[in-house]
C-alpha cells in the first residue's frame, strides 16, 4: 500500500516536471533572464497593481480625512456604501492577484502540517477583508455604527508592502549570491583547439585531456592545463584576487577563467572542466555558502515553533480583548489579532544568518579566500593567536642572493659572475639562487672546469683559467685563505639570517655572497596589521633558533618557536590551545597538514597543495599572507553582520509582536494599526538583506 | 453578553488546540524510498512552498538518493539544506537536482530550506 502510493505520487511529480521544464526553461533562455529577475518582475507587477488600488481604497475608507471627499462621500450616505462595495470587490482582485502566492503558500503547507510567512500574511489579510464584508453587509450585528467601519486599506496595503517587501528582498538577495554567478560566468565557452594540425573553435564541453589549446592576448584560459610553447601574463586576480599578472612559461600551471594579457601560447589540457581550480572554487563556495553556523541551532529552534505560535498568540490577544479591552471588543480584538500576524517576521530572523553568510563568503571569494564553512568563519572572528610557518609563508620559500661584498681588487659584478659560473653544475637549491640572479643582471656565466662539490663545504673548481674556491668558513679555513678579519662581515650577515659564502680567487679572498631565503614583500606590513587588530603572532619553524630570531626581528615578530620537528608543530599548536586560545595555523605545505587541522581555524597558504588545502578551513589562494588579513576581517565583519541582523530580526518580534497585542494600551493608550504593522513586517526583512548586502562594500585591502 | 464571551473564549481555545496539535502534534507516516538497481533508495521531492513529500521513510544502512524538483520561483527555496550531513544543493526552478546522501543510522534527520522556514524530514527506520 505504502508503495504503491509512493509510485503515485512519482507519476505525479514526473507529470509535473515536465510542464514545469516545458515552461519555465525556454522563457530563461529566450531572454537570458535568471529565475530571480523574472520573480523580480512578476512581484514588482503585482506590487504597482495593488498600490494603485490602495490609493482609491484608502481614500473611501477615510472620507472624513480629505475635504471635497467629505462632502462629496459623507459618513452613512448610500454614495459612501456603494463606493465602499466597489472597494472591497477590488481589493479582493488585489487580494487574488497581487497575493495569491501567500494562499498559495499556505494551502501548500498547510498540507504538510506547517506553517510559513505566507500563512500569517493570508490569515491576517483574510480576516481583514472578511471582517469589512460582515461590516458592509450587516452593519446591525455592531453595536455602534462606527465599529462597522471596513478595513479594505488593509486588505490592499498590506499586500502591496509585502509584495514590495519581497520584491525588494529577491532583487538584493540575488546581489547577495552575485559572487558565485560571477565566477560561474568567467569560464569562456569556447576555446581554440588544435585538431588534426589545425586551429578548430571548439565548445567547452567538447574538450578532451590532453587537446592543446592556443590561447592569444586578451582571451581566457578556457580549462586548466599546462602550458608547453609561448609565454604570457596572465591575470589571475579572478581566482586569487592579487591583481599583479602572472608570468607563465612553458611547463607553468595555468587555469582556466583566467585572462591572457600580453603573449601568446598553447597549452595542454589536463584536467576535465569538473575537476578544475574554478569547479572546485565554486562547489566549495557554494557548500560554505549554504553551511550552516552553530548560532543557527538556535534560530532554527525558534523558527521552527514561530509561525504557529504567532498564530496561537493572535487567538489569545483576540480572546484577551474581547474579554476585557474596552468596548466595542469585536473591533478591538480584530485588530490586534489582525495586526499581531501582520507584524510577526519570520523570515527577518531566518534570514538573518543566511543571508550575511552567503555575501560574506562570497566577499572573500571575490578576493582569494576560501571560507570552507560557516563554523570557520565564526571561530575566525574569535581568534586571539596566529600562529605562522616561516618557510614558504613568511619567507619566500626560496634562496634568493641578498648580498655581495667585495673584499678584494674583484667588482660585484664579477664575483657575481665568477661564482655563477663556479657553481652552474651543482643542484644544490643555494646555487641556483646565485645562477638566477646572474642571468637577471644579463650575465652568461662561463664554463667552468674541475668542478668538484665538497659536501658540507662548497664547491671548487676553475674559471677562466683562475682557481676558484666557493664555500663557507670551513673551507677558507681548509684551504688556508686569509680572510683578515673579513670574518665579521659574514657573523653580521648570519645573524640576519643569511647564508654568507665566501668566493677565493687563486687562494685570495675575493668576496663574500650571502643568499637567504628572503621575507616575502608584505610580511612586515601584515604582521604589523594582524597584531594592531589585538592579534598575538607567533612564528614556528624547524630552522635554528639564530636565523629563526632574525627573521622574526625583521617581520616584527616577538614569539619564536624554533627547531620545531614537523612533526612537533600541531604539538606546539595544542599548547597554545590548551592557554585558552583560539589559535590559526597558517602554513602551506605537507608538513603543515596535522597543524593545520590541530589549529582551530587551519589557514592554507598558496595555490599550495591538495593536501593542504582539504586539511584548512580557509584557503588563500594566492601566495600573499595579506589574505590573512583579509580572511579575518571578512570573517569578523561578517559574523558581526549575523549579529546585528538576530539581533535585529529578534528585538524587532520580540518588541512588534508585544506591542501588536497591546501590551502598551493599558497604559499609553497606544495600539498598532495593522497598516503600520505591514509596513515594518516588510521593512524589516529588507533590513536584514539590505544590511547583509552592506558586506559587499567591505574594504578587505589595507595595504 | 456574558455568553457571547464564553462563546469566543472556548472557541479560541478550542482553536489554538487544534492548532498545536495540528502543526505541532506526532506525525504520523510518511512516503517509502524505493530501492534502484543501483542500490540507492530513490525518492522524488516536488519543492513548492515546502517539500512535497516532506516525510521520508528510508532503510538504515543503504544509501539514499533525492531528486528534488521545483517547481515555483519563489526566492525562499532556492536552497535545500541537510544539516546533519553538511551538504546542501541549490534548486534552480524546474531544474531535476539530485543529492546523494550516504548510508543511515536509524532515527530522524532534517532537511531545510536556506531560512529554516521550509522543513522535511528523513526518518530511517531498520
Amino acid at each position: 500500500m505504502e508503495a504503491e502510493k509512493t509510485q503515485h505520487m512519482h507519476e505525479h511529480h514526473d507529470h509535473e516536471h515536465e510542464m514545469m521544464t516545458g515552461h519555465i526553461k525556454p522563457e530563461q533562455g529566450q531572454q537570458g533572464e535568471s529565475t530571480e529577475e523574472l520573480e523580480y518582475r512578476s512581484l514588482m507587477k503585482k506590487w504597482w497593481l495593488a498600490a494603485t488600488v490602495s490609493v482609491p481604497v484608502i481614500l473611501v475608507s477615510y472620507p472624513n480625512l480629505f475635504p471635497g471627499l467629505r462632502e462629496l462621500l459623507p459618513m452613512g450616505s448610500q454614495q459612501l456604501w456603494w463606493a465602499r462595495l466597489i472597494m472591497g470587490i477590488l481589493a479582493l482582485f488585489v487580494v487574488i492577484r497581487s497575493g495569491g502566492q501567500f494562499f498559495v503558500g499556505t494551502w501548500e503547507g498547510l498540507k504538510q502540517r506547517s506553517a510559513n510567512m505566507n500563512t500569517l500574511i493570508a490569515t491576517g489579510v483574510s480576516a481583514a477583508w472578511l471582517y469589512s464584508l460582515v461590516a458592509l453587509f450587516w452593519p446591525q450585528i455592531f453595536p455602534r455604527p462606527e465599529m462597522a467601519d471596513v478595513y479594505y486599506d488593509v486588505t490592499t496595503v498590506v499586500t502591496a508592502l509585502v509584495v514590495l517587501g519581497s520584491a525588494l528582498e529577491v532583487k538584493a538577495k540575488g546581489r547577495s549570491s552575485e559572487a558565485i554567478n560571477k565566477l560561474v560566468a568567467l569560464q569562456p565557452q569556447t576555446a581554440n583547439v588544435v585538431r588534426d594540425g589545425k586551429e578548430v573553435k571548439v565548445p567547452l564541453e567538447e574538450i578532451n585531456i590532453g587537446d592543446q589549446i592556443i590561447v592569444r592576448p586578451g582571451e581566457k584560459v578556457a580549462i586548466d592545463g599546462t602550458v608547453v610553447s609561448g609565454s604570457s601574463a596572465i591575470d589571475e586576480s579572478m581566482l586569487t584576487g592579487e591583481s599583479i599578472p602572472v608570468e607563465k612559461n612553458e611547463g607553468d600551471e595555468v587555469f582556466g577563467g583566467t585572462l591572457n594579457k600580453t603573449g601568446s601560447f598553447t597549452f595542454k589540457v589536463t584536467k576535465e572542466q569538473k575537476d578544475s581550480a574554478l569547479a572546485n572554487i565554486v562547489e566549495m563556495v557554494k557548500q560554505a555558502q549554504g553551511s550552516r553556523i552553530p548560532v543557527q541551532k538556535v534560530v532554527d529552534q525558534i523558527s521552527s515553533i514561530f509561525t504557529p505560535g504567532v498564530i496561537i498568540a493572535a487567538i489569545l490577544g483576540y480572546i484577551v480583548w474581547y474579554d476585557f479591552g474596552p468596548q466595542p471588543g469585536w473591533v478591538y480584538a480584530l485588530i490586534v489579532a489582525v495586526t499581531t500576524l501582520i507584524i510577526a517576521c519570520p523570515c527577518a530572523l531566518g534570514m538573518a544568518t543566511p543571508m550575511s553568510l552567503t555575501t560574506g563568503i562570497g566577499k572573500g571569494a571575490e578576493n582569494g579566500i576560501l571560507i570552507r564553512s560557516g563554523e570557520a568563519l565564526q571561530i575566525a572572528q574569535k581568534l586571539r593567536t596566529i600562529v605562522m610557518d616561516k618557510t614558504g609563508t613568511i619567507t619566500e620559500g626560496k634562496p634568493s642572493l641578498t648580498d655581495i661584498v667585495p673584499l678584494g681588487k674583484f667588482t660585484e659584478e664579477e664575483l657575481l659572475l665568477i661564482s655563477a659560473s663556479v657553481e652552474q653544475g651543482s643542484e644544490h637549491p643555494l646555487a641556483s639562487a646565485i645562477v638566477e640572479k646572474a642571468k637577471e643582471k644579463g650575465l652568461t656565466p662561463v664554463k667552468s672546469e674541475g668542478f668538484n662539490a665538497i659536501p658540507g663545504h662548497g664547491v671548487e673548481g676553475t674559471v677562466d683559467g683562475k682557481m676558484i674556491y666557493f664555500g663557507n668558513l670551513k673551507l677558507m679555513k681548509e684551504k688556508g685563505i686569509p680572510l683578515d678579519g673579513f670574518n665579521s662581515y659574514a657573523a653580521s650577515m648570519a645573524d640576519q639570517g643569511k647564508t654568507p659564502m665566501f668566493l677565493a680567487i687563486n687562494g685570495e679572498a675575493g668576496g663574500i655572497v650571502a643568499v637567504a631565503d628572503i621575507v616575502k614583500k608584505d610580511s612586515l606590513s601584515v604582521i604589523h596589521e594582524l597584531k594592531s587588530m589585538g592579534l598575538e603572532v607567533v612564528m614556528i619553524t624547524g630552522d635554528n633558533e639564530r636565523t629563526a630570531r632574525a627573521i622574526a626581528k625583521q617581520v616584527g615578530i616577538d614569539q619564536v618557536l624554533a627547531e620545531v620537528l614537523p612533526q612537533h608543530k600541531a604539538e606546539n599548536v595544542r599548547r597554545l590551545q590548551e592557554e585558552g586560545k583560539k589559535v590559526a595555523m597558517v602554513g602551506d605545505g605537507i608538513n603543515d597538514a596535522p597543524a593545520l587541522t590541530q589549529a582551530d581555524v587551519g589557514i592554507a597558504i598558496g595555490t599550495g597543495t591538495d593536501v593542504a588545502i582539504e586539511a584548512s578551513d580557509i584557503t588563500l589562494i594566492s601566495g600573499s599572507l595579506e589574505g590573512v588579513v583579509r580572511a579575518i576581517r571578512v570573517s569578523r565583519a561578517t559574523m558581526k553582520n549575523i549579529y546585528e541582523g538576530l539581533f535585529g530580526a529578534f528585538i524587532y518580534n520580540a518588541i512588534g509582536i508585544p506591542i501588536a497585542l497591546g501590551v502598551l494600551y493599558p497604559f499609553t493608550g497606544i495600539l498598532l494599526s495593522p497598516l503600520v504593522a505591514a509596513a515594518a513586517m516588510a521593512f524589516s526583512s529588507l533590513t536584514v538583506v539590505l544590511n547583509a548586502n552592506r558586506l559587499k562594500q567591505l574594504k578587505l585591502k589595507f595595504n | 453578553m456574558i455568553q457571547m464571551n464564553w462563546f469566543v473564549t472556548v472557541v479560541g481555545l478550542l482553536l489554538i488546540g487544534v492548532i498545536a496539535w495540528y502543526f505541532w502534534g506526532p506525525k504520523k507516516g510518511g512516503s517509502l524510498a524505493e530501492t534502484n538497481a543501483s542500490g540507492f533508495q530513490e525518492a522524488k521531492i516536488l519543492v513548492k512552498n515546502g517539500y512535497n513529500p516532506s516525510r521520508i521513510v528510508v532503510q538504515s544502512g543503504k544509501p539514499v538518493r533525492f531528486e528534488f524538483t521545483r517547481i515555483e520561483t519563489g526566492a525562499c527555496d532556492g536552497m535545500v539544506i541537510f544539516p546533519g550531513f553538511e551538504k546542501s544543493a541549490t534548486l534552480p526552478a524546474g531544474e531535476k537536482v539530485i543529492v546523494d546522501l550516504p548510508p543511515m543510522k536509524t532515527g530522524s534527520y532534517d532537511f531545510t530550506c536556506q531560512m529554516g522556514m521550509f522543513r522535511g524530514k528523513i526518518i530511517v527506520k531498520n
